[in-house]
């Protein structure tokens, strides 16, 4: 045991989690892979089965009991999600699939408006799914896509990115908080500077969303984009969060039903927002996921856990110092989240394999940040990611692991 | 290079199917009791085999649908075919070696009649690999039959 132990009853936290309580290789399951997918609480469980059992009906459509619970049920997490980012409007809020629809969605919509030669510019700490979706813009338009350079420790270079946005630049992408080394960007400096040159910034905040209070108005941002499934709510279910103005200027992205007003051969109108970029029928029932998971995290004193996840964080960060032969990637000023390394000699992939046999969950490989790795003159990282659940303990055997890990490769 | 390079009869420049065979690693992983005696006799037969120099890890011999990176290149000798392979993970290697003391130094129709599948349940092999690890598996024995197939 440490000294560092907070006053937050982890253990009880645990207890909401069935799948913690499971068994890998025969060890209990250390998970610390929450930057892929944090796991989910009970609630979040029962809400989706519930609604299957009790409320499912299509929404906004039929004229009965239970198409009215669905559709209540469906509004109202939208309502929930978007109070929960700080915005009072909740046709601000689109539902996507998850980060990366939402990002294709703006970067496609919004993107439409832009011309030959104008400039995206996007952080080289990115996550491929707030990189691909530019490039396929700026191919479409004849825009540029430009990276914004990082310093070895994994930040932003904001000198950099000053004197970058002398040039056209209509667009900035930045992450939030990196996947791959849990840089915590400072999003709220770089949206004046991007403003100032009258850009439109948008923020990936799926790596913000579990660990910190979120609100759009406070960062400045135009758009944020994130996904449940990393905030302890079901996959397939994400959201966009845009500015009113910007949104109804936006042309549909897909069609189908749900997006439209009125639809005949000799002209289709389509529906406001947010129901313009929802085509087709969504998911429902992840939607209502996300916001019992939303609920949940509204229950809990945010500031404590946040607290909790950075002390076990810097326990991890402070054990591999004096691990031998580990190598940290991402030294931020601010970290959130990830815990990055290399072992000196000891292949990545064989590492998470035999981290794997003892009952370790990590991630090894790029972690979809390519261009990040290139920089970093590595091909990718371990990772340990934490979320609220995580422990002094589990810290402790990751170590442990690791240390069998090291004789056996040896 | 390798000396074993040079060895007589066995231009692949590693040991498995001459002098590491498939009937050797069956009765040892048949001896072999927990996960790590079982993974460390894996990682063992991968630090057996060498490195593929740099030129010979072309685009044509990286073996697609592999979560490591994976080469793998095939001669012919004779009527024997033998086989080069390498990967950035030692467990990697070391399966990369099982199934190659198969083949190795074999020719096209004794490669495509060998029981791969009766060998690695032999083995219990699979019961610890992951599913993407077992596709990958997978990607490199029909790399290795298809090249065998193709020159029959
Ligand atoms: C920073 C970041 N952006 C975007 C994504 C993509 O999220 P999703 O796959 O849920 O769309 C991820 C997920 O790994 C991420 O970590």
């Amino acid at each position: 045991m440490n000294a560092m132990a907070t006053p937050l009853d982890v253990a009880a936290l645990r207890g909401q989690f069935p799948i913690l309580s499971t068994e890998v290789n025969g060890h209990p399951l250390v998970y610390l892979d929450s930057a892929a997918t944090t796991q989910k609480p009970n609630v979040v469980i029962d809400a989706i089965s519930d609604y299957y059992r009790f409320d499912n009906a299509n929404v906004h459509r039929a004229a009965h009991m239970l198409a009215d619970r669905a559709t209540t049920a469906f509004e109202g997490a939208r309502k929930k999600v978007a109070r929960f980012i700080g915005s009072d409007d909740e046709k601000q809020l689109i539902w996507t699939r998850g980060t990366t629809e939402a990002i294709n969605l703006v970067a496609y919509s919004w993107g439409n408006r832009l011309q030959p030669g104008d400039q995206i510019l996007v952080s080289t700490l990115e996550h491929h799914s707030n990189i691909v979706p530019w490039q396929l813009v700026a191919e479409r338009v004849g825009a540029n896509v430009i990276p914004i350079s990082v310093s070895d420790e994994g930040e932003i270079d904001l000198d950099a990115f000053r004197s970058q946005l002398n040039g056209p630049v209509r667009m900035v992408a930045v992450g939030h908080v990196s996947n791959a080394l849990g840089t915590v960007n400072p999003v709220e400096d770089i949206v004046r500077l991007a403003h100032d040159a009258g850009a439109v910034v948008l923020l990936d905040g799926a790596q913000a969303m579990a660990h910190q209070t979120i609100d759009v108005h406070k960062l400045g941002c135009d758009f944020y984009a994130f996904s449940g499934h990393k905030m302890y709510g079901p996959t397939g279910i994400g959201a966009l969060w845009g500015r009113t103005d910007l949104l109804v200027d936006m042309s549909p992205w897909q069609g189908g039903g749900e997006m439209i007003d009125q639809v005949s051969f000799g002209g289709t109108t389509y529906q406001q927002i947010p129901y313009r970029f929802e085509a087709g029928t969504p998911d429902i029932a992840g939607a209502v996921g996300l916001g019992a998971a939303v609920d949940y995290l509204n229950s809990l004193d945010r500031d404590e856990i946040a607290a909790h996840e950075d002390a076990v964080l810097s326990y991890a960060v402070e054990r591999g110092e004096d691990f031998e032969g580990l190598t940290r990637y991402g030294c931020a000023h601010q970290v959130s989240g990830a815990f990055s390394f290399l072992m000196e000699g000891l292949p990545s992939a064989d590492v998470g394999m035999l981290l794997d046999q003892q009952g370790v969950a990590v991630r090894t490989g790029h972690h979809c940040t390519q261009p990040l790795m290139n920089r970093l003159g590595i091909s990718g990282t371990i990772r340990a990611s934490f979320a609220l659940y995580n422990t002094f303990e589990e810290v402790d055997r990751l170590f442990t692991a690791l240390e069998k890990v090291r004789t056996m490769l040896s | 290079m390798t000396d074993r390079d040079h060895l007589p009869g066995n231009p692949s420049g590693n040991p498995f199917g001459t002098s590491i065979t498939s009937a050797d690693i069956g009765e040892t992983m048949e001896f072999l009791e927990d996960w790590e005696e079982r993974y460390q006799y894996i990682i063992d037969l991968g630090k057996s085999l060498p490195s593929m120099l740099e030129a010979d890890r072309t685009d044509d011999s990286i073996v697609r649908g592999c979560q490591s990176q994976v080469w793998l290149n095939a001669r012919k000798d004779g009527d024997r075919f033998w086989f080069q392979a390498d990967s950035d993970a030692f467990i990697v290697k070391g399966l990369l070696g099982v199934i190659l003391s198969a083949y190795n130094g074999q020719t096209a129709s004794a490669v495509l009649a060998f029981d791969i599948d009766g060998y690695l349940a032999q083995l219990d092999l699979l019961r610890h690999l992951s599913s993407a690890r077992s596709n990958g598996l997978r990607a490199m024995i029909d790399r290795i039959r298809s090249e065998a197939a193709s020159q029959h």
